[in-house]
């Protein structure tokens, strides 16, 4: 197969297992273009992608925008706070109004579940879910699943631990997908007020034991709490979450074995993971970012072959 | 499905034409050949390639540079065709500053995929030189200004006729099908 089964990303659960593997083998040769002293190639240079941010990214947008020029595409960025949205305008008139201007792809991260889908439905663009509140996140599961790959050689069959707050975080739910699509054994670990309800029907271990789970796994990846989209207390304090469920020193150097130590970023430090364990040679933080850029790069490179003519 | 063939080289003139070649490079690059670098362009220059370079190391007692290049992000049809195009490997991990590029392919035809790789080149460094040697020229078939220095064998081919250059241990020839495979 050389070409993708769906004409925008909007989930990892629209994608086949042949798709992501096709990702994977066009990010292998991005991640050589980008060793080049010329890290850019002119296979975007007749497309123009606008990226839409409605909520506060850094990584996320960097990662995309460096990969759209190092594919020599035109990029505009808008972001909700500087932009017409606070004088009321609605989200399908913000991305019309843009893609009047001969736009050919949108990168949309926005805070609502479904934003990305919704957008595909009412506007002519190809769309691209740079996160969809705490659905999906399809570019950070891949991007994760890539560097778990380029670690350990392969996902099928790697029992990965995802540790921390299950039921705001878009990455858990589009790393499940992948990985189990991949054919890894996926476990999730973390306060019960923080794990969803319906998670056991995705066909996922559930465990409150994180240095039982620790044992358990070859890779751990360990997310952020996200306060920010919390609106009631789930947990007494930090401090209590870094005392039952932080990942420390002590649990990894009772190992006897080595795993990937993997975050998505940003690390709250001391709550979620020590230093010295996200510092540690096992942790694959940076190789992770680094690999974002080229399975950005392939993502845009694939769906770029389905801009329709205008 | 029928097909006339048409041997072009058979193995004893394939090996032969090989030969001549890579001595032509060793005549002209005698005094600089360890700043020389082969490279195939992919899929179908790299076995070429690889040929030459175990040439021109053999009997020139030199180590000599050697590489392969895929071109396909440099492409000018790409978003063009109902498909993707999916890149090979590249292999250079070494700058081609100041050196003298030997640029390998089977076949020369329109010449649209020597100037992608021209410009995939520039990517790693600025070469001092950049020669072109291509086993077979299909002449008055070129779309833009490409010109090979060393050429194995010229040919007249008319549009619906396919040149295919074998280079495995089983099957060392070239052959003219009358129809694309």
């Amino acid at each position: 197969m050389n070409h993708l089964s769906v004409s925008h990303l909007l989930g990892i659960k629209n994608l086949s297992k042949d798709d992501i593997n096709l990702i994977f083998t066009i990010a292998d040769s991005f991640k050589e273009v980008l060793r080049r002293p010329i890290k850019k190639v002119p296979s975007l240079r007749d497309v123009t992608i606008a990226n839409l941010f409605f909520e506060a990214s850094t990584r996320t947008r960097f990662s995309f925008e460096l990969a759209q020029k190092r594919l020599s595409a035109d990029v505009i960025n808008f972001s909700s706070s500087s932009s017409s949205l606070s004088k009321g305008e609605t989200l399908i008139d913000t991305a019309n109004n843009i893609l009047a201007m001969k736009v050919d792809m949108i990168v949309l991260r926005h805070a609502c579940p479904g934003a990305a889908e919704f957008l595909s439905k009412h506007v002519n663009s190809v769309i691209i879910n740079a996160g969809d509140g705490s659905h999906e996140h399809p570019t950070q599961a891949l991007l994760d699943a890539y560097s778990i790959r380029e670690k350990l050689g392969s996902v099928k069959n790697k029992k990965v631990l995802i540790i921390g707050d299950i039921k705001h975080s878009r990455v858990a739910l589009s790393n499940i997908f992948c990985l189990q699509k991949l054919g890894a054994k996926v476990r999730v670990c973390g306060p019960s007020t923080l794990i969803p309800k319906f998670l056991h029907t995705l066909g996922v271990d559930i465990s409150f034991n994180v240095e039982e789970s620790i044992k358990w796994c070859d890779v751990a990846n360990i997310l952020r709490i996200q306060l920010e989209r919390q609106k009631v207390n789930l947990f007494p304090s930090n401090r209590e979450y870094a005392m039952l469920f932080g990942v420390n020193e002590h649990m990894i150097n009772n190992l006897n074995k080595d795993i990937l130590l993997m975050h998505p970023g940003p690390v709250n430090r001391g709550v979620e993971v020590t230093t010295g364990v996200i510092d540690s040679n096992n942790a694959i933080v940076l190789d992770q970012v680094e690999n974002g850029v080229a399975i950005r790069m392939a993502i845009l490179y694939l769906l770029s072959s389905k801009i329709k003519n205008k | 499905m029928s097909e006339n063939k048409k041997v072009i080289l058979d193995s004893k003139k394939l090996k032969l034409t090989i030969n001549r070649l890579a001595f032509e490079v060793i005549e002209n690059h005698i005094s600089n050949i360890s700043t020389s670098v082969v490279i195939g362009i992919q899929p179908r220059g790299v076995a070429l390639a690889s040929e030459i370079h175990k040439i021109l190391e053999k009997n020139s007692n030199q180590n000599v540079k050697y590489g392969c290049l895929d071109i396909t992000f440099f492409r000018d049809d790409f978003r063009r065709r109902s498909d993707v195009l999916i890149p090979k490997s590249t292999n250079l991990d070494f700058s081609l500053e100041g050196l003298n590029v030997i640029l390998v392919d089977d076949v020369l035809f329109t010449g649209r995929s020597v100037r992608s790789a021209l410009d995939a080149l520039v990517s790693f460094g600025r070469p001092s030189s950049v020669e072109l040697l291509v086993l077979i020229n299909r002449r008055f078939s070129r779309e833009l200004p490409i010109q090979p220095k060393y050429i194995g064998q010229s040919i007249d081919v008319i549009d619906d006729e396919y040149v295919v250059v074998n280079l495995d241990s089983l099957n060392n020839n070239v052959t003219l099908l009358d129809k694309k495979t």
